[in-house]
């Protein structure tokens, strides 16, 4: 339903209308949450690939070989600050400034897509040294893995550019509400992804 | 309307104590480790023990910070499913493991 629909009605009209998006908004976000936990599969067996592949050197390097922790370290600091920066704009989405909704987002964003930077450099990088995911089991398992989680930050980006732009052209309706809602667990979900991926990838794989 | 909306969830949408809290909690829990991993201090087996330890402190942190988690009846659909998902990552997971280095082994062994 459109956002225009919801704001006509809420005047004249029954409860019940309201009553019944209210409830479809709840639905909607525990519908995505349930995606969220498939998601959280797609990621295990991705894990459990790498973690069976990590020795499978084929002669390549090894994780202690490639990786730089300084490096992987400001990735992860740009996610942990994106990650708050959203909380902020999602407690200003309550409150009702729209100004600091699209303000809190526009910082998230640039700190997502600074991670994405990072992360294109760092394939780069390795492809580039002759490094890349036909090298060895080891380098196809991590491409895999951190591609996958770097592909769902990419998609999380877009889809906050739109929440942007419709943020903007039509203000805080509940349709919206419910939208950032799912996009703040879909956010935060990817930072609790990061978290497994920095410790078994990098910590671990440099030890 | 919009109002009554706001106060019904208001509880779990956290607050900027709330979001500060889980923030510098996460800046330790994550320097932690860096700094284990980058200038390795402890034996080889504590420093693996305290990293993971570290990363599932972080993770319950940001469950219940960002996420919001908690035990009230709005998050009982969440939290329940989620419960289930861990236990079919561990299922999924450790029996993967197993199995693989098993075989390994096995096939070492001929």
């Amino acid at each position: 339903m459109s956002s225009q629909v919801i704001h006509g009605d809420a005047h004249g009209h029954d409860h019940g209308h309201d009553d019944h998006h209210h409830d479809s908004g709840q639905m909607t976000v525990l519908g995505f949450w349930l995606y969220l936990m498939t998601d959280c599969i797609l990621f295990a067996s991705l894990f459990a690939t790498y973690a069976v592949l990590s020795g499978s050197f084929a002669g390549g390097p090894s994780g202690h070989d490639i990786f730089q922790l300084d490096f992987v370290l400001v990735e992860t600091a740009f996610l942990l600050l994106s990650s708050i920066t959203f909380g902020f704009a999602m407690l200003k989405m309550f409150a009702g400034n729209k100004a600091g909704v699209l303000g809190w987002l526009a910082v998230t964003f640039l700190f997502g897509a600074g991670f994405i930077a990072m992360e294109i450099y760092e394939f780069h990088h390795l492809i580039g040294e002759g490094y890349g995911p036909q090298r060895s089991g080891f380098l196809s398992a991590f491409f895999a893995l951190v591609g996958t989680h770097g592909l769902h930050v990419t998609a999380g980006l877009i889809w906050m550019a739109i929440m942007m732009f419709q943020i903007n052209k039509h203000g805080i309706t509940p349709t919206a509400k419910t939208r950032m809602s799912c996009l703040s667990l879909f956010w935060h979900f990817l930072d609790v992804v990061w978290i497994c991926v920095f410790t078994v990838v990098y910590l671990l794989g440099v030890l | 309307m919009a109002n009554a909306h706001d106060t019904h969830h208001d509880d779990s949408h956290g607050s900027v104590k709330s979001y500060m809290i889980g923030f510098v909690l996460s800046i330790i829990l994550t320097a932690i480790p860096f700094a284990l991993a980058m200038s390795p201090m402890l034996p080889k087996n504590l420093t693996v023990l305290v990293i993971v330890a570290m990363a599932v402190i972080q993770v319950v942190v940001h469950l219940v910070y960002f996420l919001h988690m908690d035990r009230s009846k709005q998050q009982r659909n969440n939290v329940s499913t989620f419960l289930f998902t861990v236990m079919v990552i561990a299922l999924l997971v450790g029996l993967s493991l197993w199995i693989m280095f098993s075989i390994h082994i096995e096939m070492m062994a001929k």
